[in-house]
C-alpha cells in the first residue's frame, strides 16, 4: 500500500516537473495578489501589519482555486483516472498520493514564500515564523477539501466556478484559525491555540478526505 | 515469425486463470434510452468474445459495466461467483478503453512502467523495453510521447497488453488506428492470450483473425 502511495506521489510530481508553467502560475499568482495590498493600501505600517495574515491567507485561498481544477482533470481526460479506479488497491490510497503530490507543487512554495511577503507588510521576524507554521499546516487542508470539491465538478462545464462555490465556504475555519494565529502573536496572545485546532482540522481532513474524494470520484465517472 | 517472438515475451503467468464471467440479465439506460435489457453470456478460459453494434448501441457501456465503472439498473455482473467489483476483480482485469491513458508529458517508457505498477505487476527497466521494441516503438523509447504519431500513442497504450497477467481482457477498439503489422501483432498476441486459458471481450469494427479461434459474437442494438 506503501508502495502505490510512493509511485503516485513520485508520479504526479514528475508530470509537475514537466508542466512546470502550470505549478509556477499559481506561484506568481500569489505573489502579486500578495504583493499589490501594500501599493493599493499605501504605506501605513499599522494598517498593513493589521490586514497582513488575512491578505496573505485570502491570496493562498484563491491560488489554490486555480491550482484545484488540474488535479484530476487531465487523469480524466486521458483515461488515466478509469485505470486507477480499476488499479488493485484502495483509491483512496491513490487520492492521498495525488493529494500529497498536489499540496508540494501548489500549497509548499506559497508556504515558502509567504514569509518575504509578509516583509512587504512590515511584519517582525516572529510572526513571520508563525506565518510560515500556520500556512505549513494550513495549506494540506486546502488540498484535502478542495479535493472533494475537484471530484464532484469533475468534467462538468463551467466547473471552476461551481469549485469555487463549493469549496471556498469550506475553507472558513482553515482561514479563520490560519490567519487568526498571526493576529493572536502580534496582538500579544499565545497563538498555541489556534496553531493547534489548525493542526487538529489537518488530522482529520487527511483522514476522511481521501475516502470522500474517492467516492466522488466514483460518482463522477459512472 | 512475429507470433514465435511473442510467445516468449509471456513474461508473467496468469493469475488464476481458471474463472468465469457470467452476465445475467443486464439492462442499460443511457439518458432517456435504453440500449439493451435482459442480456446474458457466460465467458469461460479460452474464449473471446466479439460485442458488435452500430456506434452508439451501447457497446462501450457494456464494457464500462463488465469492469465495474458503471452500475447496471438491472441485472448482475459475476466473476468466480462472486460479484465482479472489488481490488480481486481489479487484479484480474485489464481494462484497454478507447481513451489511451498514456501521459503525452512523460515518455512511452515511462507511461509503461507507471501502468503497470498501477496494475500492482511491476515490471523492470529491461522488461519494459522490451515489450516496447516488440511493438515497434524500438529507439522511440525516451522521446515525449506528444512527439510521436496517433498511431505510436495507441501503441504505447497498447504495450500493456504484453505484459499483463490479468486472466480477464476487456478490450475498446483496440485495433483502430493501427497499421496492418500492428494490427496483426496484437492479433497474435491475443490469440496467445486464449491459448494461455485467458479471456477476451471486445469490440471492434474491423474484421478480427485471430489465429486459430472463432470468436463468439453478440449484437446490440
Amino acid at each position: 500500500m506503501g508502495n502505490v502511495l510512493l509511485s503516485v506521489i513520485r508520479r504526479d510530481l514528475l508530470l509537475a516537473f514537466r508542466r512546470r508553467a502550470d505549478v509556477l502560475t499559481t506561484l506568481f499568482f500569489f505573489v502579486i495578489v500578495v504583493s499589490l495590498f501594500p501599493l493599493g493600501v499605501g504605506p501605513e505600517m499599522k494598517t498593513l501589519r493589521l490586514i497582513a495574515p488575512g491578505v496573505v491567507w485570502v491570496a493562498a485561498l484563491l491560488a489554490s482555486m486555480l491550482s484545484l481544477q488540474r488535479l484530476f482533470a487531465a487523469d480524466y481526460q486521458d483515461g488515466t483516472l478509469e485505470q486507477m479506479l480499476l488499479a488493485p488497491h484502495p483509491l483512496g490510497v491513490i487520492v492521498l498520493g495525488k493529494i500529497v503530490a498536489h499540496w508540494m507543487v501548489s500549497g509548499l512554495p506559497l508556504a515558502l514564500m509567504a514569509p518575504l511577503l509578509g516583509l512587504q507588510f512590515d511584519l517582525p521576524p516572529e510572526a513571520l515564523g508563525i506565518l510560515f507554521i500556520a500556512l505549513l499546516l494550513g495549506t494540506p487542508i486546502l488540498s484535502f477539501i478542495g479535493a472533494i470539491g475537484a471530484a464532484l465538478t469533475l468534467g462538468l462545464r463551467g466547473g471552476g466556478v461551481l469549485l469555487s462555490l463549493l469549496v471556498l465556504p469550506l475553507y472558513i475555519p482553515a482561514l479563520i484559525f490560519g490567519a487568526g494565529a498571526v493576529e493572536a502573536y502580534i496582538a500579544g496572545v499565545n497563538p498555541e491555540g489556534h496553531l493547534s485546532l489548525l493542526a487538529a482540522l489537518l488530522i482529520f481532513s487527511g483522514l476522511a478526505t481521501p475516502w470522500v474524494t474517492a467516492l466522488a470520484l466514483r460518482i463522477a465517472m459512472e | 515469425m512475429a507470433q514465435e517472438a511473442l510467445l516468449s515475451l509471456a513474461l508473467v503467468p496468469l493469475n488464476r486463470p481458471y474463472s468465469m464471467l457470467e452476465v445475467v440479465d443486464l439492462s442499460c439506460l443511457r439518458g432517456e434510452r435504453t440500449l439493451f435489457t435482459n442480456l446474458s453470456f457466460t465467458l469461460s478460459p479460452g474464449e473471446l468474445l466479439q460485442v458488435a453494434g452500430a456506434n452508439g448501441s451501447g457497446k462501450t457501456s457494456l464494457l464500462r459495466m463488465l469492469c465495474g465503472l458503471s452500475a447496471p439498473i438491472a441485472g448482475e455482473i459475476r466473476w468466480n461467483n462472486a460479484a465482479a467489483r472489488g481490488e480481486d476483480f481489479n487484479r484480474d482485469l485489464l481494462y484497454i478503453s478507447h481513451h489511451s491513458a498514456v501521459k503525452e508529458e512523460l515518455t512511452p517508457i515511462e507511461n509503461l512502467l507507471i501502468a503497470s505498477s498501477f496494475a500492482a505487476a511491476p515490471l523492470t527497466q529491461p522488461q519494459a523495453l522490451e515489450a516496447l521494441e516488440r511493438i515497434g516503438l524500438g529507439g522511440r523509447e525516451h522521446l515525449p510521447t506528444k512527439a510521436l504519431s496517433q498511431g505510436q500513442k495507441r501503441r504505447v497504450g497498447l504495450a500493456r497488453l504484453l505484459v499483463s497477467n490479468a486472466p480477464l481482457w476487456i478490450l475498446d477498439e483496440p485495433l483502430t488506428a493501427l497499421d496492418v503489422r500492428a494490427v496483426e501483432l496484437i492479433q497474435a498476441r491475443l490469440a496467445e492470450h486464449l491459448a494461455q486459458q485467458g479471456m477476451i471481450v471486445l469490440t471492434t469494427h474491423q474484421t478480427l483473425q485471430v489465429p486459430g479461434i472463432t470468436p463468439r459474437r453478440i449484437e446490440l442494438g
